[in-house]
């Protein structure tokens, strides 16, 4: 096999990698706590819509929750018990929110039902059927994202994929999920690419690896020595944070550069993250649908880190109580890594499918917000930045309330979030708070226009409308006043011989055609309001 | 457990504003050592001046700004802006001179703008520029590099002489002090004399003036430094010193009785200390990867036709802030091409 050209992308941090606190030992199956709480939304799209009731007894692998349209993804019991209830609780979110959870109390029997025929031979299954099992498996991507996994294999019609990308590159420091289930499930991961490749007709699989991560290269490697499948190249990438953007690793890859409104399907390409490959290995070929993930638990503030196989549900403290607990002076926690991830406030937050690591901070690791400087405009952000935008320009508009100039002018939309720019910020401006601010600022005034024109639009209509039916009386009215003049002048045709006929007539006349004309404008009217308003 | 919920990312900062002065600071020193062991102690007495002036300055702008003292006298933007003002100054000024020119620059060059990061102009250059317009006589009275002049002063009678403009017994001003080779240069070519026999003047050498291009290679050095410690980024003066020379080495080869090398120019006056300490100070200047180049270019030029063509001997503090009123309008014009965006969409 000839060495792969990689590319480098602009800009790029190395942050202290941390990744040896928990990626040592070997994933270890967290003992199933007295309680589960299961949030129905834990993907992007709509929320999940229960169909068990409270009091009922499910099963392993039992569906708990219907996915609601098709960008949404169903929820399945990681263990038998009893459903106890279906309310409101804290669940993983920047803004401490809370949202509706199944809460099921685990009996200990583990009993489990056969959710789907498991298809080994997956090479002989129609390529719908297996997206369809993906569905019905509740799999989302694994890395994060969480966006349901089918919708992304439909692909883009008319645009054929070639290459199946399994991005392994874990480029957040502390988290090591990702590396031990490459070690230890190297093969799961292959052959959920070779699923992949089949369902999308993809020639070639591209698995992009950090390469501080050597022993999960060299179990990836060995796989795919083992499945004897050509089509497999594991490629060892520079540790750059964060190359595990996928646009990002597609340019390491192949050099190309794939901007923010092209998807990458649109370029032949579909990502997954490697777990999510296991995951779909796991849902075709043993017929499970996904209820437990590997989730790294380090940092500073734990006395045990590692990683664990755990059910959906379980909560971060019992989670922490099996990695032994905090250390004294423990002072942070974060969902997901340092770099991208955010700070709970509590950690009865339940574990979801986007949750790849809690991160536990002592104080020392934990710094408080230093008091920002005013920005000198040193470009530190501008060489971090990792799709080459202007952070600093960014910062001027968005503090100016400038969100025209920030969206239009210096492309605000295109960040994505890395976390560079405030990490190497010698004023220590939090800059990302404030683009995710700047965001949300021109979401929120997006939707109230949209409420504004819906309204006038409403109000205009119901002008329209009393118009129009005033315009209608008013025909009517003019119609029926012509018939009785028409009966009038009628009427006195007997009586009085004075009114000579000729004129009778134009009379007559004159009336119907000014209640057809009336008639007609009336129509008319009515029916070019109506079409401007389709 | 409950924790309080902070800002990403959560890692601690490795950076810092005053981290970045010290290093501007640092790479100020061989520049600053060639030019006190050439001119004098005059040099270290500009600094001390400004340096202390401007900290008193700072300190009562933030205090009528209602602003927190530490953070911002500690930042070292102050000492960077002091420093640089103190070396553009003639050595042996009158004590007033730096102290004027170091609070003119930070009253309304900075404060009045809004403080550290919101300046329009860089403060050094306007108080440079404001003394160099309203005192030109103590302005161009510089004094004669070390194997040139016929006597030097100490410490101590620099400092008398800087205080109370008395001179030891036996030591005329004549003798210490003289044009500047980019001043002789201007003069003898208003003149009509020809750039060769112009050379054979007692300050210049074979490179440029003498001691002012070891002083040009000291800002070299240090300028090279930053670049290496990526304080700085190589386009403003890359950019800057490429279009200089180019059109210095133009004209030269066009017509060398009445252009001086571009070597010369190069390794005289300001151009050095400009390329790599002034024009790339972050806050005035263009920001855009694309802007700095047209940033730095246009200062390249600038620079060459005040020296050429205006009446000043030397013309960076101007280019510099002639380019400053530019920048915002290069930066509206170079913006961020996004990662995989096409140049027209």
């Amino acid at each position: 096999m000839s060495e792969r050209i990689l590319y480098r992308f602009p800009g790029g941090f190395h942050p202290e990698q941390h990744k040896n606190e928990s990626n040592a030992k070997p994933i270890r199956r967290a003992a199933m706590p007295a309680q589960l709480v299961i949030p129905l939304k834990q993907h992007i799209g709509a929320t999940a819509e229960a169909v068990v009731n409270v009091g009922e007894r499910v099963l392993r692998n039992q569906r708990l929750a219907k996915a609601d349209g098709y960008v949404s993804a169903p929820i399945h019991a990681p263990t038998s018990g009893l459903v106890r209830a279906i309310e409101e609780h804290d669940v993983p979110h920047p803004s401490g929110l809370r949202a509706a959870c199944i809460v099921l109390e685990p009996d200990g029997l583990d009993e489990a039902l056969q959710a789907f025929e498991p298809w080994p031979d997956f090479g002989e299954i129609a390529p719908l059927l297996l997206r369809e099992r993906v569905r019905e498996a509740g799999i989302v991507g694994l890395g994060g994202a969480v966006f349901p996994s089918a919708v992304k294999l439909a692909g883009t019609p008319g645009t054929a994929i070639h290459t199946v990308l399994l991005n392994g590159a874990e480029c957040e420091p502390y988290i090591s999920c990702d590396d031990r289930v490459m070690r230890e499930r190297a093969e799961e991961v292959l052959r959920g690419g070779q699923i992949l490749m089949h369902v999308v007709g993809a020639g070639k699989c591209l698995v992009g690896v950090e390469d501080n991560k050597p022993e999960a290269i060299a179990a990836l490697r060995a796989a795919a020595l083992k499945l004897a499948d050509p089509r497999f190249e594991i490629v060892a990438i520079p540790t750059i944070y964060p190359s595990g953007a996928e646009k990002l690793l597609i340019h390491v890859l192949t050099g190309q550069k794939i901007s923010r409104e092209t998807r990458v399907t649109e370029r032949g390409f579909l990502g997954n993250n490697v777990a999510t490959a296991a995951a779909i290995y796991r849902a075709v070929v043993l017929g499970e649908p996904l209820t437990r993930r590997v989730v790294t638990l380090t940092g500073s503030g734990l006395n045990a880190p590692g990683n664990w196989d755990a059910p959906l549900g379980m909560l971060a403290s019992d989670l922490i109580a099996q990695a032994g607990g905090y250390q004294p002076d423990v002072a942070r926690l974060v969902f997901g890594g340092p770099m991208g991830g955010f700070a709970l406030a509590s950690d009865e937050v339940p574990l979801t499918k986007a949750a790849n690591c809690f991160l536990v901070l002592a104080a020392p690791d934990a710094p408080v917000e230093p008091l920002p400087m005013p920005c000198i405009r040193c470009g530190k952000c501008a060489e971090g930045c990792p799709v080459e935008l202007q952070p600093q320009q960014m910062l001027w508009d968005a503090r100016a309330g400038d969100f025209e100039r920030a969206e239009k002018q210096d492309s605000l939309f295109e960040c994505i979030e890395c976390g560079i720019c405030s990490a190497v910020c010698p004023s220590h401006i939090p800059l990302v708070q404030y683009f995710r601010y700047a965001k949300t600022e021109i979401w929120q005034r997006e939707r109230e226009h949209e409420k504004s024109s819906v309204a006038r639009d409403r109000f205009e209509f119901r002008n329209t409308r009393i118009e129009r039916d005033k315009q209608e009386r008013e025909a009517m009215l003019a119609q029926k006043r012509a018939q009785l003049a028409a009966q009038k002048a009628a009427e006195p045709v007997a009586a009085e011989a004075a009114v000579d006929d000729k004129q009778r007539a134009i009379l007559d006349a004159m009336a119907r055609a000014k209640a057809r004309k009336e008639a007609l404008q009336a129509e008319k009217t009515a029916a070019s309001e109506d079409a401007a308003h389709e | 457990m409950r924790f309080p919920t902070l800002a990403s990312p959560h890692i601690a900062p490795n950076n810092d504003v005053s981290r970045l002065m010290k290093q501007v600071l640092l790479a100020l020193i061989p520049g600053t050592l060639a030019a006190i062991y050439f001119f004098g102690w005059g040099v270290l007495l500009n600094i001390l001046l400004t340096v202390a002036a401007g900290l008193l300055t700072e300190a009562v702008m933030l205090a009528l700004r209602h602003r927190p003292l530490k953070p911002f006298l500690s930042d070292g933007s102050v000492l960077v802006t002091a420093w640089l003002l103190a070396v553009c100054l003639p050595p042996l000024a009158p004590w007033w001179l730096p102290v004027v020119g170091i609070s003119f620059a930070l009253v309304f060059a900075k404060h009045l703008y809004g403080g550290l990061g919101y300046n329009l102009f860089n403060p050094a250059m306007v108080g440079y520029a404001v003394l160099l317009v309203s005192f030109p006589k103590e302005m161009t009275q510089w004094g004669l590099p070390q194997g040139v002049a016929a006597q030097a002063l100490g410490f101590v009678d620099s400092a008398m002489y800087v205080f109370s403009g008395h001179l030891p017994a036996g030591v005329a001003w004549d003798g210490l002090s003289g044009a500047t080779p980019l001043n002789v240069y201007k003069t003898d070519l208003g003149q009509g004399a020809a750039w060769s026999s112009i050379q054979q003047h007692s300050v210049f050498s074979s490179l440029g003036g003498v001691g002012w291009e070891w002083v040009a290679l000291g800002w070299l050095l240090g300028g090279v430094w930053m670049l290496w410690q990526r304080v700085i980024t190589w386009r403003i003066p890359v950019s800057m010193l490429l279009s200089f020379t180019l059109l210095t080495l133009a004209f030269y080869l066009y017509d060398p009785t009445h252009f001086a090398s571009p070597l010369f120019h190069l390794l005289s006056g300001g151009a050095m200390l400009g390329a790599f300490f002034i024009a790339t100070d972050p806050v005035s200047s263009a920001t855009t990867a694309r802007g700095q180049l047209i940033y730095g270019a246009g200062i390249g030029v600038l620079v060459f036709v005040i020296r050429g063509f205006a009446g000043f001997p030397d013309g960076v503090a101007f280019a510099v802030l002639l380019m400053n009123i530019a920048a915002p309008l290069i930066d509206h014009y170079t913006p961020a091409r996004p990662f995989g965006r096409k140049k027209h969409e």
